[in-house]
């Protein structure tokens, strides 16, 4: 039995590719390996324009989204096929959450709302593939959607504006005492805002895959117990495509919150 | 740049010697660069994706199909309005069908009681042709036999005068039995 479980152990861990490690015995977890960026032709180092499994993942996300928006809906059915009708559904979910939230001047940057959305529920999605790579997973490309949120959203209020989306700032409706000291708590968390926007999203992806892949190990080295991890496993994986929706759900909505706040500064 | 080779050392600062992630890869700042522009590049491919085909041919579909629901609506609106006048019609059909058909019977009951009373009145004057000739043949009848009984009287009268030893003046007895007849 117990010979039989060492070679189980070594078998996992050599499938991982990680015989060095193994050579130490006992557990042998990585859960954060998922997440290297490397280059998909060859070993060479990592560019701004190299081919990596990025550039793959972020392919395989544009493919879905041609294959929803594009190919699924190319009958133009007044009864819709099954894609058209997921494509209508996205559709109208996001057009009246900008509407709702935005109101009808919202309308306008529906597209950019839409882009952003479907990236990031897609990404989510095909993130949770085994053995795939997770985009939205990485605090670089979840912070460069958050900031071009901020910036444009920050720019638009002050081309809309004016000087006048600082009243976003002045909270005319509070005692006159207590305006500057709610301006400046007002002003922090505007500029916390994209920070927070960006690390919700990273962070729980990330923390999702890790634990899943953490059980993984477990499962690896358990023998016959492993039923218990691969069981958590099983559970984890269903919360996170809960999560997976949930995320892009808050990130879209979150952005046209700060897009109404530009359009609408007071309160 | 893509032309800008990257040192083995930086890449080692992200990567163990052995294929194993050092810390957190999310925090590799060797990758930002890759990250951005691919992301960018997919970004910039879903918008012209979008905002060329995908949300153009939805946003039609779904206006179309409201236009289509609003359109059998207003159809249905319009053919139930027309039944209601059809229904009226039908009504109004009917109560001049009605009306019409009293019209009818009343007409037939005129006429009806016209020809009876033509009738009617043909008949009576038959009746009273008929009765007044046997009226006429029942005075005649009367006459007949009123002076059936004057001559019998006459006669009579005259019988018993000769038989009680009278003279028989026959012009006398016819006298006075005419002047006690009229009396």
């Amino acid at each position: 039995m117990a010979t039989e479980t060492a070679t189980a152990t070594e078998h996992g861990a050599e499938a991982a590719a990680h015989g060095a490690e193994a050579a130490h015995g006992g557990l042998n977890i990585h859960p954060m390996d998922q997440f290297i960026v490397k280059p998909l032709f060859g070993d060479g180092p990592v560019g701004m324009f190299t081919v990596t499994n990025v550039t793959l993942w972020m392919a395989v996300a544009v493919a879905c989204v041609a294959l929803l928006m594009v190919i699924g809906t190319r009958g133009r059915n007044i009864v819709p096929s099954r894609a058209q009708s997921i494509a209508e559904l996205a559709y109208g979910f996001i057009y009246k959450m900008v509407e709702d939230v935005t109101g009808k001047e919202g309308v306008k940057y529906f597209p950019y709302i839409m882009t952003l959305f479907l990236f990031i529920v897609i990404s989510n999605f095909i993130g949770l593939i085994p053995m795939a790579f997770t985009t939205t997973s990485h605090i670089a490309v979840t912070a460069v959607l958050a900031l071009a949120v901020f910036l444009s959203v920050t720019v638009l209020g002050f081309i809309k504006n004016g000087p006048g989306f600082l009243g976003l700032f002045w909270v005319s409706s509070a005692p006159l005492v207590l305006r500057p000291i709610l301006a400046i708590i007002e002003l922090i968390s505007y500029f916390v805002r994209p920070v927070s926007h960006s690390i919700r999203l990273a962070g729980n992806l990330m923390a999702g895959h890790a634990v899943i892949k953490v059980f993984a190990g477990f499962a690896g080295a358990l023998g016959l117990f492993s039923i218990l991890p691969i069981a958590a496993i099983t559970a984890v994986y269903a919360l996170e495509l809960l999560v997976a929706f949930i995320q892009a759900y808050v990130f879209t909505i979150l952005t046209c919150v700060y897009l109404k706040d530009a359009l609408h500064p007071h309160h | 740049m893509a032309t800008e080779p990257i040192t083995t050392e930086l890449a080692g600062s992200c990567v163990g010697p052995n294929g194993g992630a050092i810390g957190m890869p999310q925090l590799c700042a060797d990758w930002f660069p890759n990250q951005v522009f691919w992301l960018i590049i997919a970004l910039v491919a879903i918008y012209f994706i979008l905002t060329r085909i995908g949300l153009p041919r939805v946003g039609g579909v779904l206006a179309e199909r409201q236009g289509t629901i609003t359109n059998h609506i207003a159809a249905a609106e319009e053919l139930k309005i027309r039944a209601q006048e059809a229904e009226k019609a039908y009504d109004k059909a009917l109560a001049d069908a009605r009306a019409e058909a009293g019209r009818i019977v009343a007409a037939a009951k005129a006429d009806i009681q016209k020809d009876l009373d033509a009738a009617m009145a043909k008949a009576d004057e038959e009746i009273a042709a008929k009765s007044a000739e046997s009226e006429a043949a029942i005075d005649e009848i009367r006459k007949g036999a009123m002076a059936a009984i004057e001559e019998v009287a006459k006669d009579t009268a005259g019988a018993l005068v000769t038989a009680l030893g009278g003279s028989g003046d026959q012009a006398a007895i016819d006298g006075a039995v005419e002047a006690r007849l009229k009396g």
